[in-house]
């Protein structure tokens, strides 16, 4: 400011010559580009502070170039893992808190290089899918760059494969991370866990308390609620594309694609092989390829030569053998092929199988029953192996495509831990896109037939026709299980008639104003509501006599998830206001009845007002129109059953029947059908 | 002048040349856009050279997967074998599955010794295995033992504690070190610790224990049951106590909690917290410090208030009235409680870390409980008041579900252990998770009718299948002419005249041998006939020739039309799980005599569709032959009567929803003869005087027995009957899709 000043009073000297105008203006230039330069100059040579922060998003970097840590030889090595870790013991959970979002934050420790004494390298930086992985965290909602505020920590020390780390270095640049506080709150992610010669199945780095995502866990290092079990990644998935294809029957029925088998597996195959013929397919590693031709992309048997993974997708049943390890990355590629895994692993944890639910994807056969398996999958129904051919592809995309996926999961693991009244549900973690869509889940799943004695509620919707609406007052005070009666009153510039007016009825009689003349009014959830049952009825229906309402409400008990109904053409009181027009009247099928007479759950009022997808309810409200279609659609949206009509008195003898139409309505969706 | 300004334009130009050159970036960041600079975080970098990085492992690598391990297969599994000790225990080490092989999945109690007291529940468990389709009395056929020692009660301070458990179970020939045996325990551990041990080694035998630890727990291996009372019914079990769907399903009380504080020892940390919630409103936690002998030596300032309060509410009233129960520990990880919540409809809210929930193999409790963690009951309130309300109604009536399912008598709790053990020694044949907890839950769905949902009647809606659009036609016919009467050609010719017909087929269960193939009529349908037993339990026999997912069940006599079994068969497709019909009968209690009775008399109500005429699913085919016990089949043969009423108690147990009835002609099936008492249009055999009073009182009596057997009465009533869209309408005949449904 000082500097700047002082030029200003300088500015005349430099033009003396100037008209006054001019100089003030060429004044006012001359400081503002001056005071632009001097800060930037300013920010320019600041401390610091301010740089840094800026170098992580901007400036392009190598791995190369990360900053070197030196470990000393005699820096501390963390505990080996504690197996009776669990989320209550060796979690922190207050480090997570109470939010609303219901999400964990995850913090990523910045990318070193670490050498020992010796400035030899302790591992390689970092690999592509560890960085993949690191990266994928970073982007989602659950990364925090505060290291104050979270509640998970994740190492950039890569330690997916151990056949390429030094033990007990790394486990010296764990132990001397910022907050690593015994592991506690530390997530590592392993797939390759275990060497020669035993091949431990989990993580051989002394880890403390940290959790481990591990590929390739068995039942005895698996820690139950604490470790996430997670697949082994397969590069290939990421080279090689391969469509979806549809279900069905395959060329071969079992087919085993793996190279590194033990001889006494082979052998097993190889008898199943003669004893099957052609349907079961045992390759191996060729011998004899050329050169330049990759090995891993082809396998053989006999001279026949084969492209791995596309041959996978010639098979209805694939088998995933354990080799070495437990986890394989084979189960990867077969699931992409939309092969059915036959898993025989003895005491192998599958991935996520805290939370998916393998036998709907998969057949798990023990090892000692390796022999009857052609049996056992044959016995398997055909319309089942579609669906899990479906199911084994629909768990690669959601949860082995990418290091992404696995990433995303896993943390959605453990945030569903953390705040488990939040939690994903069984269906939302295992049911295919298709299934999801074409189900439903009936919200009132649960068979009960509702009380008599609790009654129901009758809502009238009315506007101005006072006479008329009395007339149904009276009408409906009639039926005995009515327990309350609710007028709508939806005309704003009219005041409902005095107290003394209203019809004597038995039952209280409740007038609710409402600020706007909206049809949707009429399917709120009022407070006043206090029944299951919700009689919604016109002002202008008045030929329904109170048995038949009664009955109508009988039928409703019985099925309390739907609609039900008397005829349209009950509707022909007035229609002056309404312009509805139902030209196939007296066809076979129902597949609708109007909400100007119907019973239904109060919850379905609920979901009219609060959960209604898209603008529907905005679309009624503005054209004034429709409602009850919508109410029809929402109700067989959500429950997948068709409505009930209720045969009004007759000619004939027989007021106590209902009808049902041959076809429901069932997963109409709303979205489709405007 | 003029270059004057040329100058001062040169300027300029150099000096926001400058300006940006130096400073651009920074005031693009710093100036125009702070504010979003403020938020924008600092992330995982994205490295130049980022796609030269190696892979973790190379394809061939992965591929190879190490050396292929020198240890073979067959040898590491025998070493598992031998070298497994208790702890490490897990199906595929300790247990003998070449044992369940040849006889399947059979259960061997001990026979009771004599002198040997045996408490009150433990005598349920036994006579629940007891009762149980799995149970054999030979020990060499059975695939797993169960000890007659009483192991439920091992806290030595209690009066039910067993002495010298170990060397009676060492002196049994049968023990072989535990392998293959399944071990109830209720409490164990004892003050000050309370920790999981028995008092004896258990060897190799799982445990089925409740209050399970995780960490003593073996995956895969041991199950966690409830904590159950010594009142707990043998059978049946009251229902919930959830009676409608209210919404807002809020009730009085957001949260409560009635029980001890503990003022010193294992569990006071929990306990001694409760009270910080209260809040006199919609959260109620009471506690009382009276518990044990000396409370009054540790009691503090709070205790004589808190005492007080705590008699002002009524345990039973507060579960009624609230929608949270608080279930935290006790000195043991399980409490009576968590049942007590779960029956009331009162979501519970789990305290008590490290418990092992019950059957958490098989059930998924975050559907039905909170799982709150002890170390944050301060943050409960709050996350409870976010959860929105259908969520809330959904946990209601999946407790309800589960209590019923798996909770409400010992008998379910016991079965329910049965069957996830039978489930692990054949994964492939087994229930998936989804199965377990949806209705109508793990028991009455059978893996070994089928693994493939959409062979059930139960997931149609939920996993998107409908049920198929073929039905089979079963006609039982029994006369005793032996050759084909006029009513069973009548029937063939209507039922093959339906486009949904896919097959025929007669259940020969005359003495004489079925008329040759070519007396038979021509149809256009497929039709064969099987050579019955005379049982009548025969007729839900699973016949492979049933091969659609409806069977239209029929007498010989039955008259129908093809109207009327296209019409019921349409709506049976919108109701696959019931029984859909025409004659009906209904239950009812008689107060004099204290017994149920039925009836056929012109009722306004119904509760059995007769199996004479009926479509159901053949899923309960299965169900009947596989799922009862064989005594009610013996029952139904020996009375030769009452085998309609067994499949409709059955699928009213199942379904807990009455049948349905569908209209009918008017003309037929009016005679006289049905209204006297709960005739039985099903029997097949219509001579008078099978419909004697001796008859009438025998199918009272068997409906007793079932009800017995059940442990209740699971038929349900209803009040209507399902027609036709335009039935009876004033529309031409040529619109209706059923005309003949109204023809005189």
């Amino acid at each position: 400011m000082c500097a700047s000043a002082k030029y200003n009073t300088r500015g005349p000297a430099l033009i003396p010559r100037m008209k006054t105008k001019h100089r003030i203006y060429y004044i006012t230039l001359f400081s503002i580009v001056l005071l632009g330069l001097i800060a930037t100059g300013m920010f320019q040579f600041w401390p610091h502070s301010i740089e840094s922060s800026s170098d992580w998003t901007v400036e392009k970097r190598s791995v190369h170039d990360v900053p070197v840590v030196k470990l000393p030889a005699d820096s501390p090595i963390p505990e080996r893992g504690d197996l009776s870790c669990r989320m209550h013991t060796c979690f922190d959970v207050y480090r997570c808190g109470f939010n609303p979002k219901n999400k964990i934050k995850v913090y990523i420790y910045s990318l070193k290089k670490y050498v020992d004494e010796y400035g030899t390298l302790v591992s390689n930086t970092i690999s592509r899918e560890y960085n993949e992985l690191l990266t994928a965290i970073s982007d989602s909602e659950f990364y925090t760059d505060d290291v104050n505020r979270a509640c998970l920590f994740v190492p950039s020390i890569d330690v997916l494969n151990q056949n390429a780390l030094r033990i007990k270095e790394t486990a010296q640049a764990l132990a001397q991370l910022s907050r690593w506080d015994r592991g506690t709150n530390h997530l590592l992610f392993n797939m390759l866990p275990g060497g020669p010669p035993d091949y431990n199945t989990a993580l051989d780095v002394p880890r403390d308390r940290a959790l481990l995502a591990g590929g390739g866990f068995s039942t005895w290092t698996y820690r139950q609620g604490y470790d996430v079990s997670i697949p082994v990644y397969s590069p290939l998935s990421g080279e090689v594309d391969l469509p979806e294809r549809g279900p069905g029957p395959r060329r071969y029925f079992i087919l085993s694609s793996q190279m590194a088998l033990h001889p006494e597996y082979r052998l097993e195959l190889e008898a199943l092989q003669a004893e099957n013929g052609d349907s079961v397919l045992v390759l191996d590693k060729c011998t004899n390829l050329s050169d330049g031709v990759p090995a891993v992309r082809k396998r053989c048997y006999k001279n026949q030569v084969f492209d791995y993974p596309q041959v996978l997708q010639e098979s209805t049943f694939c088998v995933v053998l354990r080799g070495a390890r437990l986890g394989q990355a084979v189960l990867s590629d077969v699931l992409q092929a939309g092969c059915v895994p036959v898993i025989i692993a003895d005491s192998y944890i599958l991935p996520f199988s805290e939370v998916l639910d393998w036998k709907r994807a998969s057949v798990v056969i023990p090892e000692e029953k390796m022999p009857e398996m052609y049996s056992i999958l044959q016995s398997i129904p055909q319309r089942q192996i579609e669906e899990m051919q479906r199911q084994a592809r629909w768990f690669w995309e959601a949860y082995f495509r990418s290091m992404k996926a696995i990433a995303l999961a896993t943390l959605q693991i453990i945030n569903d831990r953390i705040y488990p009244y939040a939690a994903i549900s069984y269906e939302e973690w295992n049911d295919p896109p298709a299934v999801k869509w074409s189900s439903v889940s009936n919200p009132l799943f649960l068979p009960l037939i509702p009380p008599q004695s609790q009654g129901f509620t009758a809502v009238v919707l009315t506007y101005d026709r006072v006479e008329s609406l009395f007339r149904v007052i009276t009408e409906v005070s009639k039926v005995p299980s009515l327990s309350k009666l609710l007028v709508v009153w939806n005309n704003q510039n009219k005041n409902p008639p005095e107290d003394s007016l209203w019809p004597k009825i038995r039952v209280p009689l409740k007038v609710v104003r409402t600020a706007e003349n909206k049809l949707s009014n009429r399917f709120f959830p009022y407070d006043e509501i206090e029944t299951e049952a919700v009689l919604a009825i016109d002002d202008d229906i008045i030929m329904l006599t109170s048995d038949e309402l009664q009955f109508g409400y009988e039928v409703w008990r019985e099925f309390p998830d739907r609609l039900v109904g008397y005829p349209g053409r009950l509707h022909l009181w007035d229609h002056e206001m309404n312009k509805w027009k139902y030209e196939s009247e007296w066809t076979n099928e129902v597949s609708m009845v109007l909400t100007g007479a119907a019973f239904y759950h109060k919850y379905f009022n609920y979901l009219y007002t609060y959960k209604m997808p898209g603008d529907i309810k905005n679309w009624v409200d503005a054209h004034m129109n429709c409602e009850d279609i919508a109410m029809n659609f929402l109700v067989a949206n959500v429950t997948g059953k068709s409505v009930i009509k209720v045969t009004p008195r007759k000619k004939f003898k027989c007021p106590e029947c209902t009808a049902i139409d041959g076809l429901s309505l069932d997963q109409t969706h709303m979205v489709e059908s405007y | 002048m003029q270059t004057r300004k040329k100058y001062i334009f040169l300027t300029f130009l150099a000096s926001w040349l400058l300006l940006f050159f130096f400073g651009g970036d920074q005031l693009r960041r710093f100036a125009f856009f702070s504010g979003r600079k403020a938020e924008a975080r600092r992330s995982w970098p994205r490295w130049t050279d980022r796609s030269l990085l190696k892979s973790f492992a190379e394809p061939e690598e992965l591929q190879r997967d190490g050396d292929p391990s020198l240890l073979s297969p067959r040898e590491r599994r025998v070493a598992w074998l031998s070298g497994s000790r208790g702890s490490r225990c897990r199906m595929e080490t300790c247990f003998d599955l070449s044992r369940c092989e040849r006889h399947g999945f059979k259960v061997f109690t001990y026979p009771q010794e004599r002198g040997q007291p045996v408490s009150e529940t433990y005598s349920k468990i036994l006579s629940s295995i007891e009762r149980s389709r799995y149970h054999t009395l030979k020990p060499e056929e059975a695939c797993l033992f169960i000890l007659s020692i009483d192991t439920l009660d091992r806290d030595h301070l209690s009066g039910h504690y067993v002495r010298d458990v170990g060397e009676k179970i060492r002196g049994f020939p049968l023990w072989n070190g535990g392998r293959n045996h399944l071990i109830f325990n209720l409490y164990s551990g004892t003050w000050p610790g309370y920790t999981g041990d028995l008092g004896f080694d258990s060897g190799q035998a799982m445990l089925a224990k409740a209050s399970f630890d995780t960490s003593s727990f073996r995956p895969g291996f041991d199950i966690s049951i409830p904590l159950f009372p010594r009142e707990h019914p043998q059978r049946g079990g009251d229902g919930g106590w959830l009676r409608h769907d209210s919404l807002p399903p809020k009730k009085k009380y957001l949260l409560v909690f009635k029980g001890k504080r503990y003022l010193t020892g294992i569990g006071s940390g929990t306990r001694n917290a409760l009270h910080h919630i209260h809040n006199g409103k919609d959260i109620i936690s009471l506690t009382t410090c009276k518990h044990g002998k000396d409370w009054e030596k540790h009691k503090d300032t709070r205790c004589d208030k808190d005492n007080v309060d705590y008699e002002r509410f009524d345990y039973q009233e507060l579960l009624h009235n609230s929608t949270f129960c608080i279930v935290p520990r006790g000195r043991r990880l399980g409490s009576f409680r968590f049942l007590e919540a779960l029956q009331a409809a009162c979501i519970p809210v789990l305290l008590s870390d490290g418990w092992e929930l019950p059957f958490a193999e098989a059930i998924d409790w975050g559907k039905a409980a909170v799982v709150g963690s002890e170390r944050l009951l301060l943050q409960i309130p709050s996350a409870l008041r976010c959860i929105p309300p259908e969520r809330v109604l959904a946990f209601q009536q999946q407790t309800q579900f589960l209590w019923d399912a798996y909770f409400s008598s010992v008998d379910k709790i016991v079965h329910t252990t049965l069957e996830i053990i039978k489930d692990r020694l054949s994964p492939h044949r087994s229930r998936s998770r989804f199965l377990w907890n949806a209705l109508p839950g793990g028991l009455l769905v059978l893996p070994d009718f089928s693994t493939h949902l959409g062979d059930f009647p139960f997931y149609h809606l939920r996993l998107g299948y409908s049920p198929s659009e073929k039905f089979t036609a079963f006609i039982r016919a029994a006369s005793q002419a032996g050759s084909l009467s006029q009513p069973i050609l009548r029937l063939i010719q209507a039922v093959s005249g339906s486009q949904h017909c896919a097959k025929i087929v007669v259940l020969w269960s005359c003495e004489k041998p079925p008329p040759p193939s070519w007396k038979w009529p021509q149809s256009s349908v497929p039709l064969s006939v099987i050579q019955g037993r005379r049982g009548l339990s025969d007729r839900f026999f699973p016949f492979g020739a049933i091969q659609t997912d409806a069977v239209l069940s029929l007498d010989e006599d039955t008259n129908l039309s093809t109207s009327e079994v296209d019409f019921a068969f349409s709506v049976w497709r919108s109701f696959p799980e019931r029984i859909v019909g025409f004659p009906t009968r209904s239950h009812f209690w008689d107060p004099e005599q204290g017994r149920w009775g039925c009836t056929s008399k012109w009722t306004n109500e119904l509760s059995m569709v007769l199996t004479a005429a009926a479509f159901y699913h053949r899923y309960y085919h299965s169900l009947f032959t596989e799922y009862l016990p064989a005594g009610l089949r013996e029952l139904v043969d020996g009375l030769a009567a009452c085998e309609d009423i067994l499949m409709n108690v059955l699928v009213a147990a199942v379904t807990k929803l009455p049948p349905i009835k569908v209209t009918q002609r008017k003309q037929h099936k009016e005679g006289v003869a049905q209204q006297a008492g709960c005739g039985d249009g099903a029997a097949g055999t219509p001579q008078p005087g099978q419909r004697s009073p001796r008859r009438f009182s025998q199918r009272q009596d068997c409906l007793n027995q079932l009800a017995d057997w059940f442990g209740y009465m699971p038929l349900v009533s209803s009040q209507l009957r399902l027609d036709p869209v335009l039935f009876k309408d004033q529309v031409s005949v040529l619109r209706k899709r059923y005309p003949s449904l109204e023809r005189p």
